[in-house]
Protein backbone atom coordinates (compact mmCIF):
# COMPACT_ATOMS: atom_id res chain seq x y z
CA UNK A 1 0.00 0.00 0.00
CA UNK A 2 1.25 3.43 -1.20
CA UNK A 3 -0.61 5.42 1.08
CA UNK A 4 -2.14 4.20 4.48
CA UNK A 5 -3.43 6.22 7.18
CA UNK A 6 -4.37 5.04 10.70
CA UNK A 7 -6.00 7.35 13.65
CA UNK A 8 -5.32 10.33 12.22
CA UNK A 9 -5.89 12.86 14.25
CA UNK A 10 -5.44 17.01 13.83
CA UNK A 11 -5.26 20.11 16.35
CA UNK A 12 -5.84 23.37 15.42
CA UNK A 13 -4.20 24.65 18.35
CA UNK A 14 -6.31 23.18 21.48
CA UNK A 15 -9.08 22.48 19.09
CA UNK A 16 -9.15 18.96 17.64
CA UNK A 17 -10.19 18.97 14.38
CA UNK A 18 -9.60 15.19 13.25
CA UNK A 19 -10.32 12.66 15.59
CA UNK A 20 -8.89 9.44 14.58
CA UNK A 21 -9.25 8.61 10.83
CA UNK A 22 -8.44 5.57 8.71
CA UNK A 23 -7.96 5.03 4.95
CA UNK A 24 -5.52 3.61 2.43
CA UNK A 25 -4.88 4.56 -1.51
CA UNK A 26 -2.92 2.42 -3.34
CA UNK A 27 -0.64 3.01 -6.20
CA UNK A 28 -2.42 4.67 -9.09
CA UNK A 29 -5.47 4.68 -7.71
CA UNK A 30 -8.19 7.23 -7.39
CA UNK A 31 -10.22 8.15 -3.91
CA UNK A 32 -12.51 10.63 -2.42
CA UNK A 33 -13.02 12.40 0.56
CA UNK A 34 -16.77 13.28 0.73
CA UNK A 35 -18.46 15.43 3.29
CA UNK A 36 -20.18 18.46 4.71
CA UNK A 37 -18.37 21.91 5.34
CA UNK A 38 -16.25 21.29 8.03
CA UNK A 39 -16.37 18.00 8.10
CA UNK A 40 -12.41 18.05 8.13
CA UNK A 41 -11.65 16.90 4.32
CA UNK A 42 -8.78 19.88 3.95
CA UNK A 43 -7.78 19.21 7.06
CA UNK A 44 -6.77 15.49 6.33
CA UNK A 45 -4.74 17.01 3.48
CA UNK A 46 -2.86 19.24 5.12
CA UNK A 47 -2.03 16.67 7.94
CA UNK A 48 -0.63 14.30 5.39
CA UNK A 49 1.47 17.06 3.96
CA UNK A 50 2.48 17.95 7.36
CA UNK A 51 0.63 21.89 7.51
CA UNK A 52 -1.35 21.34 10.88
CA UNK A 53 -0.55 19.39 13.76
CA UNK A 54 -1.22 15.75 13.87
CA UNK A 55 -0.87 12.45 15.45
CA UNK A 56 -1.87 8.94 14.57
CA UNK A 57 0.19 6.94 11.60
CA UNK A 58 0.73 8.47 8.42
CA UNK A 59 2.72 5.21 6.60
CA UNK A 60 4.14 6.27 2.58
CA UNK A 61 5.16 3.18 1.30
CA UNK A 62 5.21 1.64 5.19
CA UNK A 63 7.55 4.60 5.76
CA UNK A 64 6.24 6.89 9.02
CA UNK A 65 5.88 10.46 7.91
CA UNK A 66 3.95 11.74 10.70
CA UNK A 67 5.33 15.12 11.66
CA UNK A 68 7.74 15.41 8.69
CA UNK A 69 8.41 18.98 7.27
CA UNK A 70 6.24 19.80 4.09
CA UNK A 71 9.04 20.23 2.20
CA UNK A 72 10.43 16.42 2.64
CA UNK A 73 7.32 15.11 2.22
CA UNK A 74 7.06 16.83 -1.11
CA UNK A 75 10.17 15.42 -1.78
CA UNK A 76 8.40 11.54 -1.58
CA UNK A 77 6.86 12.59 -4.60
CA UNK A 78 3.19 14.41 -3.15
CA UNK A 79 1.78 16.97 -5.04
CA UNK A 80 -0.71 19.30 -2.78
CA UNK A 81 -2.88 21.55 -4.88
CA UNK A 82 -4.33 23.27 -1.89
CA UNK A 83 -7.78 25.14 -1.72
CA UNK A 84 -7.40 28.57 -3.85
CA UNK A 85 -4.86 26.73 -6.08
CA UNK A 86 -1.75 28.36 -4.15
CA UNK A 87 -0.93 29.76 -7.05
CA UNK A 88 2.21 32.42 -7.56
CA UNK A 89 0.06 34.87 -8.65
CA UNK A 90 2.70 37.45 -9.10
CA UNK A 91 5.28 35.13 -10.98
CA UNK A 92 4.75 33.83 -14.31
CA UNK A 93 3.06 30.87 -16.16
CA UNK A 94 6.24 29.33 -16.98
CA UNK A 95 8.28 30.47 -13.70
CA UNK A 96 5.03 28.54 -11.41
CA UNK A 97 5.77 25.70 -13.55
CA UNK A 98 9.52 25.81 -13.04
CA UNK A 99 8.77 26.06 -9.33
CA UNK A 100 6.50 23.02 -9.03
CA UNK A 101 9.74 21.64 -10.24
CA UNK A 102 12.23 23.17 -7.91
CA UNK A 103 12.52 20.14 -5.50
CA UNK A 104 14.16 18.30 -8.36
CA UNK A 105 18.21 18.59 -10.06
CA UNK A 106 17.30 16.93 -13.67
CA UNK A 107 17.04 20.12 -15.72
CA UNK A 108 16.87 18.67 -19.51
CA UNK A 109 14.24 16.52 -17.97
CA UNK A 110 12.65 19.42 -16.32
CA UNK A 111 12.22 21.57 -19.51
CA UNK A 112 11.06 18.49 -20.94
CA UNK A 113 8.13 18.08 -18.82
CA UNK A 114 7.09 21.87 -19.10
CA UNK A 115 6.94 21.25 -22.83
CA UNK A 116 4.86 17.95 -21.56
CA UNK A 117 2.53 20.42 -19.58
CA UNK A 118 2.02 22.84 -22.22
CA UNK A 119 1.46 20.02 -24.82
CA UNK A 120 -1.39 18.70 -22.65
CA UNK A 121 -2.68 22.21 -21.48
CA UNK A 122 -1.91 24.45 -25.00
CA UNK A 123 -3.50 27.76 -23.02
CA UNK A 124 -0.31 27.86 -20.91
CA UNK A 125 1.23 27.92 -23.39
CA UNK A 126 -0.08 30.95 -24.99
CA UNK A 127 0.18 32.38 -21.49
CA UNK A 128 3.48 31.28 -20.80
CA UNK A 129 5.22 34.41 -19.72
CA UNK A 130 1.87 36.73 -18.24
CA UNK A 131 1.68 36.69 -15.16
CA UNK A 132 -0.23 34.03 -13.33
CA UNK A 133 -2.75 36.58 -11.64
CA UNK A 134 -3.93 37.86 -14.95
CA UNK A 135 -5.36 34.11 -15.79
CA UNK A 136 -9.02 32.88 -15.08
CA UNK A 137 -10.17 30.68 -12.81
CA UNK A 138 -10.36 27.61 -15.30
CA UNK A 139 -6.95 28.56 -16.12
CA UNK A 140 -5.19 28.79 -12.71
CA UNK A 141 -6.71 25.67 -11.94
CA UNK A 142 -4.89 24.01 -14.43
CA UNK A 143 -1.36 26.08 -14.48
CA UNK A 144 -1.89 24.24 -10.83
CA UNK A 145 -2.97 20.85 -12.14
CA UNK A 146 0.03 21.36 -14.27
CA UNK A 147 2.33 22.79 -11.54
CA UNK A 148 1.76 19.59 -9.39
CA UNK A 149 2.79 17.01 -12.51
CA UNK A 150 5.95 19.06 -12.66
CA UNK A 151 7.05 17.02 -9.18
CA UNK A 152 6.41 13.98 -11.55
CA UNK A 153 4.27 12.99 -8.44
CA UNK A 154 3.13 9.75 -7.37
CA UNK A 155 0.83 10.92 -4.98
CA UNK A 156 -1.36 14.13 -5.73
CA UNK A 157 -4.14 15.47 -3.38
CA UNK A 158 -6.60 18.30 -4.87
CA UNK A 159 -8.59 20.50 -2.43
CA UNK A 160 -12.02 21.01 -4.44
CA UNK A 161 -10.53 21.49 -7.95
CA UNK A 162 -14.03 22.26 -9.24
CA UNK A 163 -14.31 25.67 -6.78
CA UNK A 164 -15.38 28.85 -8.86
CA UNK A 165 -15.17 27.04 -12.00
CA UNK A 166 -18.18 27.22 -14.78
CA UNK A 167 -19.99 23.48 -15.56
CA UNK A 168 -17.85 22.91 -19.02
CA UNK A 169 -14.85 23.99 -17.36
CA UNK A 170 -15.45 21.40 -14.59
CA UNK A 171 -15.71 18.99 -17.05
CA UNK A 172 -12.64 19.45 -18.86
CA UNK A 173 -10.81 19.73 -15.91
CA UNK A 174 -11.85 16.37 -14.74
CA UNK A 175 -11.35 14.80 -17.58
CA UNK A 176 -7.96 15.59 -17.78
CA UNK A 177 -7.45 14.27 -13.86
CA UNK A 178 -8.62 11.03 -15.74
CA UNK A 179 -5.81 11.38 -18.08
CA UNK A 180 -3.61 12.21 -15.91
CA UNK A 181 -4.31 9.48 -13.74
CA UNK A 182 -4.44 6.92 -16.37
CA UNK A 183 -1.07 7.97 -18.48
CA UNK A 184 1.02 8.57 -15.51
CA UNK A 185 -0.40 6.77 -12.80
CA UNK A 186 -0.22 9.35 -10.44
CA UNK A 187 -3.03 8.16 -7.71
CA UNK A 188 -5.55 10.74 -6.37
CA UNK A 189 -6.87 11.70 -2.95
CA UNK A 190 -9.44 13.94 -3.95
CA UNK A 191 -11.62 16.70 -1.78
CA UNK A 192 -15.03 17.33 -3.42
CA UNK A 193 -18.65 19.72 -2.21
CA UNK A 194 -19.16 18.44 -5.93
CA UNK A 195 -19.98 14.43 -4.90
CA UNK A 196 -21.50 13.50 -8.16
CA UNK A 197 -18.37 14.65 -10.16
CA UNK A 198 -15.80 12.71 -7.35
CA UNK A 199 -17.60 9.91 -7.51
CA UNK A 200 -17.58 9.60 -11.17
CA UNK A 201 -13.56 10.11 -10.86
CA UNK A 202 -12.73 7.90 -7.77
CA UNK A 203 -13.46 3.96 -7.15
CA UNK A 204 -13.73 4.43 -3.89
CA UNK A 205 -15.47 6.90 -1.08
CA UNK A 206 -14.82 8.01 2.40
CA UNK A 207 -17.62 10.04 3.94
CA UNK A 208 -16.35 12.61 6.72
CA UNK A 209 -18.71 13.76 9.43
CA UNK A 210 -16.95 16.34 11.91
CA UNK A 211 -13.67 14.91 11.44
CA UNK A 212 -14.67 10.92 11.59
CA UNK A 213 -15.46 9.07 8.97
CA UNK A 214 -18.46 7.57 8.76
CA UNK A 215 -19.17 5.55 6.13
CA UNK A 216 -16.59 4.39 3.39
CA UNK A 217 -16.99 1.99 0.09
CA UNK A 218 -16.65 1.54 -3.87
CA UNK A 219 -18.03 5.05 -5.09
CA UNK A 220 -20.80 3.46 -7.63
CA UNK A 221 -22.43 2.10 -4.37
CA UNK A 222 -22.16 5.03 -2.38
CA UNK A 223 -23.62 7.33 -5.18
CA UNK A 224 -26.16 4.74 -5.38
CA UNK A 225 -27.55 5.14 -2.04
CA UNK A 226 -30.33 7.36 -2.17
CA UNK A 227 -30.36 7.54 1.48
CA UNK A 228 -26.37 8.80 1.91
CA UNK A 229 -26.57 10.79 -0.83
CA UNK A 230 -29.72 12.69 0.72
CA UNK A 231 -27.91 13.04 4.41
CA UNK A 232 -24.29 13.54 3.30
CA UNK A 233 -24.04 14.58 0.14
CA UNK A 234 -26.90 16.88 -1.14
CA UNK A 235 -28.49 15.89 -4.11
CA UNK B 1 23.01 74.74 -15.25
CA UNK B 2 26.64 73.00 -14.21
CA UNK B 3 25.68 74.07 -10.34
CA UNK B 4 22.10 71.80 -10.95
CA UNK B 5 24.37 68.82 -13.04
CA UNK B 6 26.56 68.91 -10.02
CA UNK B 7 24.27 68.53 -7.23
CA UNK B 8 22.27 65.79 -9.64
CA UNK B 9 25.29 63.86 -9.97
CA UNK B 10 26.29 64.24 -6.12
CA UNK B 11 22.84 63.24 -4.82
CA UNK B 12 22.65 59.76 -7.26
CA UNK B 13 25.60 59.14 -5.45
CA UNK B 14 24.58 59.55 -1.96
CA UNK B 15 21.24 58.30 -3.56
CA UNK B 16 23.39 55.24 -4.64
CA UNK B 17 23.84 54.20 -0.82
CA UNK B 18 20.53 55.09 0.71
CA UNK B 19 19.62 52.96 -2.18
CA UNK B 20 21.77 50.08 -1.25
CA UNK B 21 20.17 50.36 2.35
CA UNK B 22 16.69 50.51 1.22
CA UNK B 23 16.47 47.61 -0.54
CA UNK B 24 18.38 45.65 2.00
CA UNK B 25 15.34 46.67 4.29
CA UNK B 26 13.06 45.64 1.45
CA UNK B 27 14.77 42.05 1.16
CA UNK B 28 14.12 40.94 4.80
CA UNK B 29 10.70 43.28 5.03
CA UNK B 30 9.63 40.92 2.62
CA UNK B 31 10.84 38.09 4.23
CA UNK B 32 10.15 38.37 7.76
CA UNK B 33 7.55 41.11 7.26
CA UNK B 34 9.39 43.26 10.10
CA UNK B 35 11.09 46.46 9.49
CA UNK B 36 15.09 45.81 10.36
CA UNK B 37 15.76 48.57 12.63
CA UNK B 38 19.72 47.05 12.99
CA UNK B 39 20.54 47.14 9.10
CA UNK B 40 22.22 50.56 9.49
CA UNK B 41 24.25 49.03 12.71
CA UNK B 42 24.95 46.05 10.51
CA UNK B 43 26.52 48.02 7.95
CA UNK B 44 28.41 50.10 10.56
CA UNK B 45 30.29 46.43 11.63
CA UNK B 46 30.95 45.34 8.64
CA UNK B 47 32.58 48.58 7.21
CA UNK B 48 34.98 48.27 11.18
CA UNK B 49 35.61 44.93 10.16
CA UNK B 50 36.68 45.61 6.40
CA UNK B 51 39.09 48.58 8.22
CA UNK B 52 40.15 46.33 10.49
CA UNK B 53 41.37 43.88 7.46
CA UNK B 54 42.96 46.99 6.26
CA UNK B 55 44.66 47.70 9.33
CA UNK B 56 46.49 44.36 9.60
CA UNK B 57 47.91 45.47 5.65
CA UNK B 58 46.43 43.52 3.26
CA UNK B 59 44.69 45.35 -0.32
CA UNK B 60 41.29 47.56 -0.15
CA UNK B 61 39.82 44.33 -1.85
CA UNK B 62 40.74 41.86 -0.27
CA UNK B 63 39.25 43.51 2.40
CA UNK B 64 35.97 44.54 0.60
CA UNK B 65 35.60 40.79 -0.64
CA UNK B 66 36.21 39.50 2.89
CA UNK B 67 34.15 41.66 4.78
CA UNK B 68 31.05 41.32 2.23
CA UNK B 69 31.46 37.76 2.39
CA UNK B 70 31.70 37.65 6.81
CA UNK B 71 28.58 40.08 6.53
CA UNK B 72 26.92 37.49 4.63
CA UNK B 73 27.58 34.47 6.67
CA UNK B 74 26.95 37.21 9.92
CA UNK B 75 23.61 37.77 8.30
CA UNK B 76 22.70 34.36 8.36
CA UNK B 77 23.65 33.76 11.37
CA UNK B 78 21.51 36.63 13.05
CA UNK B 79 18.44 35.19 11.35
CA UNK B 80 19.45 31.60 12.38
CA UNK B 81 19.92 32.46 16.21
CA UNK B 82 17.98 35.32 16.83
CA UNK B 83 14.78 35.94 14.33
CA UNK B 84 13.79 32.50 13.51
CA UNK B 85 12.63 31.61 16.99
CA UNK B 86 10.95 34.97 16.66
CA UNK B 87 9.04 33.66 14.06
CA UNK B 88 5.63 33.53 14.92
CA UNK B 89 6.59 35.85 18.14
CA UNK B 90 4.15 38.88 18.27
CA UNK B 91 5.39 42.01 16.90
CA UNK B 92 6.68 43.80 19.14
CA UNK B 93 8.95 41.04 20.26
CA UNK B 94 10.64 41.08 17.21
CA UNK B 95 10.80 44.81 17.55
CA UNK B 96 12.72 44.29 20.66
CA UNK B 97 15.00 41.98 19.47
CA UNK B 98 16.27 44.21 16.69
CA UNK B 99 16.39 46.86 18.99
CA UNK B 100 18.49 44.69 21.41
CA UNK B 101 20.73 43.73 17.81
CA UNK B 102 20.72 47.28 17.47
CA UNK B 103 22.35 48.63 20.71
CA UNK B 104 24.73 44.70 21.28
CA UNK B 105 26.25 46.24 17.35
CA UNK B 106 27.08 49.63 18.12
CA UNK B 107 27.88 49.40 21.42
CA UNK B 108 30.53 46.08 20.47
CA UNK B 109 31.64 48.53 17.63
CA UNK B 110 32.42 51.04 20.39
CA UNK B 111 34.05 48.77 22.64
CA UNK B 112 36.11 46.60 20.19
CA UNK B 113 37.26 49.90 17.97
CA UNK B 114 36.48 52.69 19.91
CA UNK B 115 34.07 55.60 19.27
CA UNK B 116 36.65 57.82 17.84
CA UNK B 117 36.33 58.86 14.60
CA UNK B 118 38.55 57.09 11.98
CA UNK B 119 39.15 57.71 8.11
CA UNK B 120 37.94 55.22 5.72
CA UNK B 121 40.14 54.63 2.01
CA UNK B 122 38.29 54.38 -1.30
CA UNK B 123 40.07 53.02 -4.12
CA UNK B 124 39.13 55.11 -6.57
CA UNK B 125 40.62 58.30 -5.29
CA UNK B 126 38.95 61.61 -4.71
CA UNK B 127 40.03 63.82 -7.57
CA UNK B 128 37.79 65.22 -10.08
CA UNK B 129 36.09 62.95 -12.44
CA UNK B 130 37.91 63.23 -15.90
CA UNK B 131 39.25 66.51 -15.17
CA UNK B 132 35.85 68.00 -15.34
CA UNK B 133 34.42 69.42 -11.87
CA UNK B 134 31.18 67.79 -11.98
CA UNK B 135 31.98 64.63 -9.80
CA UNK B 136 34.97 63.15 -8.03
CA UNK B 137 36.24 59.70 -8.90
CA UNK B 138 34.61 58.12 -5.52
CA UNK B 139 31.34 59.45 -6.13
CA UNK B 140 31.80 58.19 -9.40
CA UNK B 141 32.54 54.68 -7.67
CA UNK B 142 29.55 54.90 -5.33
CA UNK B 143 27.34 54.96 -8.14
CA UNK B 144 29.17 52.55 -10.23
CA UNK B 145 29.73 49.87 -7.62
CA UNK B 146 26.04 50.24 -6.67
CA UNK B 147 24.90 49.74 -10.10
CA UNK B 148 27.05 46.71 -11.18
CA UNK B 149 25.66 45.00 -7.74
CA UNK B 150 21.73 45.71 -8.34
CA UNK B 151 22.48 44.42 -11.90
CA UNK B 152 24.17 41.31 -10.33
CA UNK B 153 20.98 41.01 -8.09
CA UNK B 154 18.64 41.14 -11.01
CA UNK B 155 20.52 38.68 -12.64
CA UNK B 156 20.10 36.11 -9.80
CA UNK B 157 16.59 36.92 -9.20
CA UNK B 158 15.49 36.53 -12.80
CA UNK B 159 17.63 34.03 -13.99
CA UNK B 160 18.91 31.30 -11.61
CA UNK B 161 16.67 28.34 -9.62
CA UNK B 162 17.94 29.83 -6.40
CA UNK B 163 16.43 33.04 -7.35
CA UNK B 164 13.29 32.25 -8.13
CA UNK B 165 12.55 29.90 -4.88
CA UNK B 166 13.51 32.80 -2.88
CA UNK B 167 11.03 35.53 -4.59
CA UNK B 168 8.56 32.14 -4.42
CA UNK B 169 9.26 31.89 -0.48
CA UNK B 170 8.68 35.57 -0.05
CA UNK B 171 5.82 36.16 -1.89
CA UNK B 172 4.00 32.88 -1.06
CA UNK B 173 5.54 31.22 1.45
CA UNK B 174 2.80 28.13 2.02
CA UNK B 175 2.79 27.47 -1.87
CA UNK B 176 6.71 27.51 -1.65
CA UNK B 177 6.56 24.91 0.88
CA UNK B 178 3.91 22.99 -1.25
CA UNK B 179 6.58 22.40 -3.89
CA UNK B 180 9.53 21.54 -1.76
CA UNK B 181 11.42 25.15 -1.67
CA UNK B 182 13.08 25.18 2.10
CA UNK B 183 11.25 28.50 3.10
CA UNK B 184 13.15 28.74 6.58
CA UNK B 185 16.75 28.70 4.47
CA UNK B 186 15.47 31.15 1.82
CA UNK B 187 14.60 33.78 4.75
CA UNK B 188 18.01 33.14 6.09
CA UNK B 189 19.61 33.98 2.75
CA UNK B 190 17.78 36.61 2.56
CA UNK B 191 19.58 38.11 5.25
CA UNK B 192 22.86 37.14 4.30
CA UNK B 193 22.06 39.26 1.19
CA UNK B 194 20.85 42.13 2.82
CA UNK B 195 23.54 41.79 5.46
CA UNK B 196 25.96 42.15 2.24
CA UNK B 197 24.57 44.38 0.69
CA UNK B 198 24.62 47.06 3.56
CA UNK B 199 28.45 45.88 3.93
CA UNK B 200 29.26 47.45 0.58
CA UNK B 201 27.15 50.36 1.01
CA UNK B 202 29.01 50.86 4.28
CA UNK B 203 31.77 50.96 2.79
CA UNK B 204 31.02 52.94 0.21
CA UNK B 205 29.97 56.08 2.58
CA UNK B 206 32.45 55.70 5.20
CA UNK B 207 35.37 57.90 3.13
CA UNK B 208 32.42 60.46 2.89
CA UNK B 209 30.33 60.29 6.70
CA UNK B 210 34.04 59.29 8.71
CA UNK B 211 34.24 55.66 10.41
CA UNK B 212 32.87 55.40 13.60
CA UNK B 213 29.86 53.38 15.58
CA UNK B 214 27.21 55.97 14.80
CA UNK B 215 28.04 56.61 10.97
CA UNK B 216 25.13 54.71 9.39
CA UNK B 217 22.33 56.27 11.76
CA UNK B 218 21.21 59.16 9.41
CA UNK B 219 21.85 57.25 6.05
CA UNK B 220 19.34 53.97 7.19
CA UNK B 221 17.25 56.69 8.11
CA UNK B 222 17.04 58.02 4.65
CA UNK B 223 17.05 54.29 3.48
CA UNK B 224 14.05 53.78 5.40
CA UNK B 225 12.17 56.98 3.99
CA UNK B 226 13.37 55.63 0.03
CA UNK B 227 11.85 52.24 1.04
CA UNK B 228 8.79 53.66 1.87
CA UNK B 229 8.52 56.16 -0.70
CA UNK B 230 9.03 53.48 -3.59
CA UNK B 231 7.08 50.67 -1.59
CA UNK B 232 8.02 48.32 1.16
CA UNK B 233 6.76 45.57 -1.18
CA UNK B 234 9.01 46.42 -4.40
CA UNK B 235 12.41 46.02 -4.21
CA UNK B 236 12.71 47.82 -7.71
CA UNK B 237 10.89 50.72 -6.21
CA UNK B 238 13.03 50.52 -2.97
CA UNK B 239 16.04 51.48 -5.26
CA UNK B 240 14.38 54.14 -7.04
CA UNK B 241 13.44 55.75 -4.14
CA UNK B 242 16.51 55.53 -2.50
CA UNK B 243 17.85 57.51 -5.38
CA UNK B 244 15.16 59.24 -5.49
CA UNK B 245 15.63 60.71 -1.88
CA UNK B 246 19.28 61.23 -2.38
CA UNK B 247 18.43 63.67 -5.00
CA UNK B 248 15.68 65.79 -3.23
CA UNK B 249 18.20 66.18 -0.34
CA UNK B 250 21.13 67.69 -2.32
CA UNK B 251 18.51 69.42 -4.36
CA UNK B 252 16.66 71.08 -1.63
CA UNK B 253 19.81 71.59 0.30
CA UNK B 254 21.24 73.64 -2.78
CA UNK B 255 18.30 75.53 -4.14
CA UNK B 256 15.86 76.17 -1.54
CA UNK B 257 17.26 79.48 0.04
CA UNK B 258 17.74 80.25 3.56
CA UNK B 259 16.18 77.05 5.46
CA UNK B 260 17.14 74.65 2.58
CA UNK B 261 20.44 73.74 3.70
CA UNK B 262 19.58 73.09 7.46
CA UNK B 263 16.32 71.66 6.67
CA UNK B 264 16.99 69.54 3.75
CA UNK B 265 16.52 65.78 6.01
CA UNK B 266 12.90 67.45 7.01
CA UNK B 267 12.32 68.41 3.23
CA UNK B 268 13.06 65.35 2.22
CA UNK B 269 10.71 63.69 4.97
CA UNK B 270 8.13 66.00 4.01
CA UNK B 271 7.80 65.64 0.16
CA UNK B 272 7.89 61.64 1.20
CA UNK B 273 5.09 61.95 3.80
CA UNK B 274 3.13 63.91 0.86
CA UNK B 275 3.45 61.22 -1.57
CA UNK B 276 1.97 58.42 1.48
CA UNK B 277 -1.01 60.50 1.53
CA UNK B 278 -1.81 60.32 -1.99
CA UNK B 279 -0.42 56.19 -2.85
CA UNK B 280 -0.10 55.19 0.84
CA UNK B 281 1.55 51.76 -0.07
CA UNK B 282 4.26 53.84 -1.86
CA UNK B 283 4.84 54.57 -5.92
CA UNK B 284 5.54 51.25 -6.98
CA UNK B 285 4.18 48.67 -3.92
CA UNK B 286 1.32 46.72 -3.82
CA UNK B 287 -1.88 47.63 -1.59
CA UNK B 288 -1.82 44.92 0.65
CA UNK B 289 -5.45 42.84 0.09
CA UNK B 290 -6.11 40.65 3.15
CA UNK B 291 -9.66 38.37 3.13
CA UNK B 292 -11.35 38.82 6.31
Amino acid sequence: MMLEVRGLRAYYGEYQALHGIDFALDEGHIRTLLGANGAGKTTVLRALCGMVRSGGDILFDGRRITGWATEDIVRLGVAHVPEGRGTFLRLSVEENLQLGAMSRRDRTAIAQDIEQVYAQFPRLKERRQQQAGTLSGGEQQMLAVGRALMLRPRLMLLDEPSFGLAPLIVEELFDRLGEVNRERGVAMLIVEQNAALALDLAEHAYLLETGRVVMNGPAAEIGADESVRRAYLGY
Amino acid sequence: MELLLQQVLAGLATGAIYACMALAVVMIYQAIDHLNFAQGEMAMFSTFIAWQIIQWGQPYWVAFIAAVALSFVGGVAIERILFKPLHNAPILSNLVGFIALFSILNSSAGFIWDFNIKTFPTPFGTQPLLGGGLIDTHEAGMIGVTLLMLALLYLFFRGTRLGLAMRAAAHNPESARLVGVRVGWMTALGWGMAAAIGAVAGMLIAPVVFLEPNMMLGVLLYGFAGAVLGGLTSPLGAVIGGFAVGLIENLAGTFIPYFGRELKLSIALVLIVAVLMVKPSGLFGRPTVSRV
